[in-house]
């Protein structure tokens, strides 16, 4: 794009040397390749307002998931009531840590994507399997392009009677385990998560997989700088999905009184 | 009215860009094979790491191509990941054209051929390919990177390579070992002999090095009318053999300490 | 050779409303040799007769794999067959690299009918000379499909194309009810009954003009455990033809299943 009005919609150029007067390498160029793009096309190369942690355990009737409502502007607490999870289809959740416009994004594609599946009415709906495996495929895709969607993904569900936890994040680096955790989480939650849950994952109730995240996000609240005591709990079983409303945990903060670096001593 | 010629191509150097995305990560774990006369093992353990974290404790990085195939992945997991499922698609076509699998020798080109198609991109992979030759011998194949690649009867890679190497080059090789007179050093060990160095370099590394552990993950390639050599006998054995064609593969699992 | 007024363009409907060059395509089908299909609840098959130009010649193929999950018979140009067959693979794999699943085989037939369709209705092409049997599995089960070069694609219980495919149709209409509950072996017992109608009066069905596709849990005279497409022919086939009733015979009961200790590979 030209920005220099007195340019427009002139019959002649005078920057046109018709004689070839210039040596080539100098000669003036009005056309493609100098417009907005013409220095390059920015990319993402840091998240602006992000969200923290995601948690998901495998339970005895399924997959269960968690992650707070705060999408920070840096150190700043930005935006307060943020959903994390986002349902795709009848029996998936996916939750996402990283860059909030990007996850956006992603739920846009994932929406897309459902309708257009959703218009063949043949019966054939994609599960959490093929969800994860599309998701990789783009987040690898966009690495590849050093043009990275910056997010940790979290993608959880049952699909044919098994349950299905499965990771992805902006490198298009997957894993599964019975147990997940993105960012500060898989820190300071993931050990908890996996004494909680490793070997009993046939076992363990839907009220004690709650007790589990629950306390869990209690120790991230107390720990994370980015995280807030408002956050939500996603459980996907054969029956479909259920994300409950925003909730807190007790906390009791008259301890950190002592501790320098905790409460709000300087010295 | 502008300086016209300020409008002209930027040139190349004139405005340096600034990158600081790294699109690359390194994931643990160690990858080994080794071959016999008429076998070959492939072997992997089964931990995904970043820097100090377990990412997962059971992520196959062995992966059955054929059933006289199969390839051993090792360094970026997504790269990883994405090359064997790319192999998988190229062996996939040689399979419509042909109707038989793509020999040994023709994957391990392929892979090359793959592999430096991404000279300046490189998939951050090491490869280690297992398998028997169409004459009907055990062969080990490794790569590096950017698709160097030479037949070898042993091989270890990943983040224990340098503790498991000189290992297999003393127990395989027989590398600093005198033969005694009359009993000379034989050029092919046995199956069972073999099996037993795999899991023990594993269980070694796992000692030593933070990035390997949790399970290992061992292929059992037998040529045509080869024996089971024991191989029934082994706990836990399975067998993944899918086609006729007389190559037999089987596939064992191991704990290994989870510290 | 018969000829119409409004055929030299298949874009161009005739007075009668038909599209003439679509209809000569479907002749196309008619000329290849036949191609017979099947589905029970576990099992979709097909059954090809092989044709070859002469003593000196090998039989010309009939069966394509295009997944683990799919296969199909043709009849017609072999040439256009191979064109579509590789878009069907190449669909089956994007399948596979997307979303990792295997396609489902409605989605793979409507692909290939939509593109017939083009064909029929842009200027300056021809339609497809083939027509297709499709077999595969999927989430919803064992599948039989025909597509036609007129872009139509249908489902069925059981279907025959090709030259003098009515026969086999006559058969299969008499005895499909019965197709849903068989085992594998009736199945092919029925197919191959279905396919010898095709013949002509001296010829009969033997290991080198018959193709056999399954898509389902391998029959006791096959070697495998394998449960995907897979293509039989030649001297695999004998313990299937040897389960027909004779031509001349009068119509038996069917045969009892085939008997459990037939000789299976074990492990050593």
């Amino acid at each position: 794009m030209d920005h220099f009005p007195t340019n427009w919609g002139r019959p002649r150029n005078d920057g046109f040397d018709a004689y070839g007067t210039y040596p080539i390498a100098q000669r003036p160029y009005n056309g493609l390749g100098n417009d907005v793009f013409s220095e390059g096309v920015q990319r993402t190369q840091q998240p602006i307002v992000t969200g923290t942690s995601v948690l998901a355990i495998k339970y005895k009737d399924g997959v269960m998931m968690s992650a707070d409502n705060l999408a920070s502007y840096g150190s700043l607490a930005r935006f307060k009531d943020v959903q994390r999870l986002h349902p795709v289809g009848n029996n998936t959740i996916i939750g996402a840590g990283g860059d909030m416009s990007d996850f956006q994004y992603i739920q846009a594609l994932l929406d897309d994507l459902m309708v257009e599946e959703f218009t063949e009415q043949d019966g054939h709906a994609l599960g959490p399997g093929e969800i994860h495996e599309y998701l990789s495929q783009v987040m690898y895709a966009r690495r590849s392009k050093m043009d990275p969607l910056w997010n940790s993904l979290i993608v959880g569900g049952v699909q044919d009677g098994k349950r299905f936890l499965s990771y992805v994040d902006l490198l298009g680096t997957t894993y599964s385990a019975s147990t997940l955790a993105t960012g500060y989480g898989s820190y300071i939650a993931q050990p908890l998560l996996r004494k909680a849950v490793e070997g009993n994952e046939d076992v363990i109730t839907e009220e004690e997989a709650v007790k589990i995240l629950e306390q869990s996000m209690k120790v991230l609240f107390y720990r994370d700088a980015r995280s807030l005591n408002k956050y939500q709990i996603a459980k996907i079983t054969g029956d479909g999905v259920a994300i409950s409303e925003s909730r807190s945990v007790d906390t009791h903060w008259s301890f950190a009184d002592g501790i320098r670096g905790y409460g709000a001593q300087t010295q | 009215m502008p300086d016209m010629v300020t409008l002209s191509y930027p040139s190349p150097s004139s405005k340096p860009q600034q990158r600081q995305f790294n699109p690359y990560s390194e994931n643990g774990g160690t990858i080994l094979a080794i071959s016999g006369a008429d076998f070959s093992v492939i072997a992997g353990d089964t931990r995904q790491s970043e820097g100090y974290s377990i990412q997962t404790r059971y992520a196959p990085k062995v992966f059955r191509l054929t059933d006289n195939a199969v390839l051993a992945v090792n360094g970026f997991a997504a790269d990883g990941n994405m090359f064997v499922k790319q192999v998988r698609q190229r062996l996939e076509w040689y399979r419509h054209a042909h109707a038989k699998d793509m020999p040994l020798r023709a994957i391990a080109r392929l892979i090359q051929t793959m592999l430096y198609a991404r000279r300046f991109f490189p998939y951050y992979v090491y490869n280690i390919l297992g398998g028997i030759e169409e004459d009907g011998s055990g062969a080990v194949y490794s790569f590096d990177p950017v698709g160097s690649y030479e037949r070898e009867s042993c091989r270890a890679a990943g983040a224990a390579q340098s503790l498991v190497q000189p290992f297999l080059d003393n127990q395989i090789y027989f590398k600093n070992q005198v033969a005694l007179p009359g009993h000379p050093h034989p050029q092919h060990l046995p199956l069972t002999t073999v099996i037993q160095l795999v899991i023990d370099s594993f269980t070694s590394a796992t000692e030593r090095h933070i990035e390997v552990g949790d399970g290992l993950e061992m292929f059992i390639v037998l040529a045509k009318g080869s024996p089971l050599y024991g191989l029934e006998n082994i706990d836990g054995v399975q067998e993944m053999t899918v086609t006729n064609e007389g190559e037999r593969i089987f596939v064992v699992r191991r704990n290994l300490k989870r510290d | 050779m018969f000829r119409n007024t409004y055929d030299s363009d298949n874009t161009v409907f005739s007075p009668q409303g038909r599209l003439h060059q679509v209809e000569y395509a479907l002749e196309a089908v008619k000329q290849g040799s036949a191609a017979v299909g099947l589905r029970s609840k576990t099992h979709s098959i097909l059954l090809a007769l092989k044709r070859s130009t002469g003593e000196l010649a090998s039989y010309q193929q009939k069966m394509f794999r295009i997944d683990d999950h799919v296969g199909i018979a043709i009849a017609g140009l072999t040439s256009d067959a191979r064109v579509l067959s590789n878009f069907m693979r190449q669909q089956a794999m994007s399948s596979k690299m997307a979303f990792n699943r295997p396609v489902p085989v409605n989605r793979l037939v409507s692909a290939i009918a939509d593109k017939a369709q083009v064909n029929t209705q842009e200027y300056g092409r021809r339609p497809y000379g083939v027509g297709f049997l499709v077999i595969g599995r999927d989430q919803s089960g064992p599948h039989l499909y025909e597509f036609s070069p007129s872009g139509n694609s249908y489902e069925y219980y059981a279907m025959s194309i090709g030259a003098r495919s009515q026969s086999a149709k006559t058969y299969l209409e008499k005895h499909y009810e019965s197709f849903a509950d068989c085992s594998l072996e009736d199945l092919i017992k029925h197919g191959l009954h279905a396919l010898r109608e095709t013949l002509q009066q001296d010829k009969d069905l033997n290991v080198n003009n018959t193709s056999i596709g399954i898509v389902g849990a391998p029959s006791a005279h096959e070697k495998t455990t394998n449960v995907s497409f897979r293509i039989l022919e030649g001297e695999t086939i004998q313990p299937f033809l040897d389960t027909m009733v004779p031509k001349d015979a009068p119509a038996a009961a069917p045969a009892p299943p085939a008997s459990a200790d037939e000789d299976v590979q074990m492990a050593e």
